[in-house]
């Protein structure tokens, strides 16, 4: 009975097949292939290269043997633990603030701005391009010791007669704050502006106060943006070592500082590529906890 | 009366903290387009000392400043070509397909972005070191087009998303053959979304300072060059190459926005 069955109806099944275009289970390679190879070749191997890398001991000058050396990632640990633990705070306070004053600005555009809307996004990006570098050396001007904010701030109280802001710590999150808030709005817009505003109708007319319907309607809807705004600002801030050499001093080094100086001029190549296995292998295990714990898996 | 002036005022408090937070953004740029007129008593362009129009007359004449922003240049050109190319084609195939690995090829995707720079460029150094090829010129292209298309994919794949397939299909069945359709309809379509990915890449690129100073050797970007004055003293003539830049770019937005709303009022008005 079923043979029957299959033979009559599986000439059926194969003509339907050539007629409606059905999902294709195979990858579209021509598409694919190009892009994915060049990932591979050039972020996969690399990563290999460098994790390979942090467990060889020699120097440039003799050539490395890979001899699996482990004790260099604890020693490496316990030399810059300070840079390390240094670097995520900064990273992560920077990205903090970010968020705080990303927040209402984002909001303010989406849901404020009427026929500015445009005008204002525009000038959120425009920043971007006078150069990272050039606008971080601008900071320097702008909280040097002579200029008028220390001068503000040291009037009001909240530095003392000889404070100063350059050289800090606090100059080095601020300008991470700086560099970064771009990408911390962008995405709390892209999710905001998606928000219908039938809903907070909805929430009004069900007798919510504003402060309400922002925290039962517009927040949780807002929270994809959330979670793609930190990380976008926490990832880059975390590795950054910019913002240290031209606003921090050397005793608030961050790791990236570290990575640089060991790759680049002192060409310790172990400790540097331990030190960035670390840091790629800490940010992802933060970004993965961090995903989980808000939910929003479907952003990766 | 009492509550309407409440509203007005929380409305409006909201929008003065936005326009407070915009101009934090603009306060540096602001100060590099000052010290673009400044004329520095030293080395060092960091206190007023008087106004001067000497570095915009040449800007050219600090020795081998705007060899860097060509060489800049030449390189986001390149690299922006075949990172649009690369991710657009990626774009295509993660939307348009399902296929086993789909989850694969997006998670590869989405790693560059999720690492940090250093890490990406010492894992490029390394490579480099290993294969025994001399960072210079071609490693800074091949690094850039590596960090840029994943930025084309995630743009490119948004605007596809938000796409209506049936316009493809009605193509279709007024017999336009695949590439037809591809040609008039589907490129159409996405190509606000390839422009703006092209755009990202270009920007990206030009601006790229830590993978660049991982790959660069003795190639010198402007990024480069501006770090490496940044120790000896940035002159003015850097302030208007950035200044430059940042009106270029606003030429650019404002005239796309002329050209786009020209359009949209021609076909509707």
């Amino acid at each position: 009975m079923t043979s029957v069955l299959a033979r009559e109806v599986a000439p059926v099944e194969l003509e339907i097949e050539l007629d409606v275009p059905i999902p294709r289970r195979r990858p579209p390679w021509v598409l694919l292939l190009p892009g994915l190879l060049w990932l591979a070749l050039f972020f996969l191997v690399p990563m290999i290269t460098l994790a390979s890398t942090s467990l060889q001991t020699g120097s440039l000058q003799t050539g490395y043997a890979l001899t699996w050396t482990w004790s260099t990632y604890t020693d490496a640990w316990s030399t810059y633990g300070d840079q390390l633990v240094r670097s995520f705070l900064y990273a992560g306070s920077a990205t903090v603030l970010a968020l705080l004053i990303g927040y209402p600005l984002a909001y303010a555009i989406a849901f404020k701005a009427g026929r500015w809307r445009n005008l204002m996004l525009v000038l959120v990006i425009a920043p971007f391009f006078t150069s990272f570098l050039i606008r971080t050396l601008a900071w320097k001007i702008v909280l040097a010791d002579q200029g008028w904010v220390v001068g503000a701030l040291q009037w009001i109280g909240l530095l003392g007669e000889n404070g100063r802001l350059l050289a800090t710590p606090a100059a080095v999150v601020l300008g991470l704050t700086y560099n970064f808030l771009p990408f911390m709005v962008l995405p709390l817009y892209a999710s905001l502006e998606k928000i219908d505003p039938r809903l907070l109708e909805a929430a009004t007319d069900l007798y919510a106060t504003p402060a309400r319907a922002f925290w039962a309607v517009t927040w949780p809807l807002s929270i994809p943006g959330v979670v793609a705004g930190t990380l976008l600002t926490f990832i880059p801030a975390a590795g950054d070592y910019v913002n240290v050499q031209f606003l921090g001093n050397p005793g608030s080094q961050m790791i990236g500082n570290v990575i640089q100086s060991r790759f680049l001029t002192v060409l310790d190549y172990p400790v540097a590529a331990a030190l960035s296995i670390t840091v790629m292998l800490t940010v992802l295990v933060l970004v993965l906890s961090y995903v989980k714990r808000v939910g929003a898996k479907e952003l990766l | 009366m009492i509550a309407r002036t409440v509203r007005a005022a929380r409305k409006h408090l909201v929008l003065a903290f936005g326009v407070l937070v915009l101009l934090y953004l603009f306060l540096p740029v602001f100060v590099v387009v000052a010290f673009s007129f400044n004329d520095p008593a030293g080395r060092f362009n960091f206190s007023w000392s008087g106004f001067t129009l000497d570095s915009w007359r040449d800007p050219c004449s600090v020795p081998g400043m705007c060899d860097s922003v060509l060489l800049s240049l030449q390189i986001g050109v390149i690299a922006t070509l075949v990172a649009t190319l690369l991710g657009t084609l990626l774009a295509f195939g993660l939307v348009r397909h399902s296929f086993r690995g789909r989850a694969g090829t997006s998670l590869l995707v989405f790693l560059p972005m999720a690492t940090p720079e250093v890490v990406m460029g010492a894992s490029l150094l390394t490579l480099f070191v290993n294969a025994g090829v001399a960072t210079g010129f071609w490693t800074i292209v091949i690094a850039h087009i590596l960090f840029t298309v994943s930025f084309v994919v995630v743009t490119v794949k948004a605007r596809l998303a938000g796409f209506d397939s049936r316009l493809e299909e009605a193509a279709m069945d007024l017999y336009a053959d695949e590439w037809q359709t591809f040609r008039r309809i589907t490129l159409p379509l996405a190509a606000p979304g390839i422009f703006a990915g092209a755009l990202l890449a270009f920007a990206l690129s030009f601006d790229d300072f830590i993978i660049t100073n991982f790959n660069s050797g003795n190639t010198i970007t402007f990024p480069m060059y501006v770090w490496g004055a940044a120790q000896r003293g940035v002159p003015p003539e850097v302030n208007v190459i950035g200044t430059g830049m940042f009106l270029l770019a606003l030429l650019l937005v404002g005239g796309a926005e002329v050209v786009r709303k020209a359009r949209t009022g021609a076909t509707t008005g």
